[in-house]
Formats: structure tokens, sequence, C-alpha cells
């Protein structure tokens, strides 16, 4: 998944660590709000639900998840808007 | 797609006017059942979820489910509507004022946020009649809450609520409640979308594909 991260273009970075849950999606949600289609958001959490919740998150909303990638208790996800 | 009026037009003989026979019925059924999935699929598509949620509770344990849910829900593009009522009516207020209470509440930890990590861990086994009788002990145990949950990255109450309203959760106020427990209005927060009574929530719940009290 990491040489994914190399070749997506990141449009915009959310530093969500330290924030728990819904924090991390609601933030994100906002971001998303203010990208256009087909930009690429990287999510920085260090929260462990976010795993779960980030997929969930663009199952239902239908942007796409590009990449989760989880290191050191760090979570990284890249969301491209649909 | 064949469609029905084909279908009759080419019937047999045998099967008197306005019937199928049983071939173009089994045909018709075949038809009807794809097309029935797909308008049936594409229903589904186009629909935005949606829910109701009755907020009760005035203390800050019970504020954060309705005000977490909502907030998510609008994330994920849920029309959603929270009714409150009775004390949840305090959620609203333009000062919030929360407390939380340990009184009667035995799952409620009740832990330091200071100290080193085994000094925290421990859960203080306080008597009921000590959380009861010691003069400031809910005022304690909201601050310790407060700074717990502020040390864990939680949101505060305000904060959600704030993002509730950004994200268009619809907050409606119960009426009655504001009358029977003499609110002044003004200490309301002016994004409230309605005063309102039973008869005006219940057909957005009926409406609503998650409907929770709280």
């Amino acid at each position: 998944m990491h040489a994914a991260t190399e070749t997506v273009q990141v449009a915009q970075t959310l530093d969500a660590k330290g924030l728990n849950c819904p924090l991390p999606i609601l933030k994100a949600k906002k971001a998303i709000s203010g990208l256009g289609a087909g930009d690429v958001l990287q999510v920085v959490s260090t929260d462990p639900g976010s795993v779960a919740d980030f997929a969930s998150f663009c199952r239902q909303t239908g942007n796409e998840l590009v990449a989760s990638n989880a290191a050191a208790g760090v979570f990284e996800f890249l969301i491209r808007k649909a | 797609m064949t469609n029905v009026t084909s279908l009759k037009t080419s019937s047999e003989p045998a099967t008197s006017p306005g019937e199928l026979s049983p071939e173009e019925q089994q045909k018709f059924d075949r038809w009807f059942d794809a097309r029935f999935e797909q308008k049936m699929r594409e229903r589904e598509a186009a629909h935005t979820p949606s829910m109701a949620i009755i907020a009760t509770k005035g203390t800050i344990d019970w504020a954060y489910p309705p005000f977490i849910l909502a907030s998510t829900a609008a994330a994920l593009g849920y029309d959603v509507s929270i009714f409150f009522t009775f004390y949840g009516l305090k959620l609203l207020k333009k000062d919030l004022d929360l407390e939380v209470t340990p009184v009667g509440n035995p799952a409620m930890p009740m832990k330091m946020p200071i100290g080193p990590d085994w000094f925290r861990e421990i859960d203080w086994p306080i008597p009921n009649f000590v959380k009861s009788n010691l003069p400031g002990f809910e005022r304690m145990a909201t601050a310790l809450m407060k700074r717990t949950f502020r040390q864990k990255g939680v949101a505060s109450i305000e904060e959600l609520r704030e993002l509730s309203v950004e994200a268009g959760v619809k907050l409606y106020a119960c009426q009655m409640t504001v009358d029977a427990f003499g609110f002044d209005k003004p200490d309301f927060i002016s994004e409230i979308t309605g005063w309102v009574g039973a008869a005006s929530f219940l057909p957005m719940a009926q409406k609503s594909d998650i409907t929770l009290f709280i």
C-alpha cells in the first residue's frame, strides 16, 4: 500500500492525531467538502477506531478510500473525493 | 427489455382474451422480477438515510450519545433531527453548565486524570453515602470527567453541538418542557429549528430509517 501512497497527489493533509471518535471523521468530512471532485485528502490519526470508521465512512459517502496504512500507532488514510 | 403489451398481443388462441398463457405468464414474471429489483436498487441509491433522536437527559454522560450520533450521521450524509425534551432541553441552553453525577451510577469509573499511570488506573471505590453527602462531590466528579475527556482528545459537548448545527442537524425543542419547568426562551441557542410538541415530532420519526430514544 505504501507504493500507492507515494504516487497519489495529496491535495490536503488533515492532522487528526490525538483526537478521538467522532472528531477525525467530522473534521475529515469538513475538509472533504472544501475539496474538488477527484482531490485526495490525507488524514493522519492515532485513534485505533478510525480504521474501521474511515472504511465505513467512505462506503457510505461514496468517496474512495485509496489507502489505509498503520505504522507505530499512527494511522494514515487517503480519501479521494467522489 | 420485453414489455407487457407485446406479450399480450402474442397470446395463444388457447387463452381467453386478456389472459396470459403459462409461458407468457412465466416470461412476464421474469421480466417483472428483474424490473422490480432494478427499481428497488435505484430507489435505494437515491434515498437519503434519516435519523430521529429523542434526547431526554441533561447530564454530561447522557449528552454525548445524541450529539456524537447526530454529528456523525450528518457527516455520513444523513438527514438528522433531534427532539429535546425534559432534562434533555438543557442541552440547548446557551450556557451549557452540565454536570455528571456518580450517585446511583455504579458503572461510572472514578479515576484520577493526574499522576503516574498506575495511579490513574485506580478505580476508586467510593461508597454512595460519600458521593451523596460530601459537599461539592458532583462538581469534582464533573471537573474530573471533563479533564479526562480533554486529555483523551474527546470533543466537548459544546464542540459537538456546534459541529451538529454546522452540519445541518435540526434541533427541535419541546414546548411543553419549557412551560412546565419555567425555562426562559432567551436562555436557549438561536439555532433551534422549532419549538414543537409530540404531534410534530412523531411524523418525522415515522419517516426516519433510525429512531433512537436517549
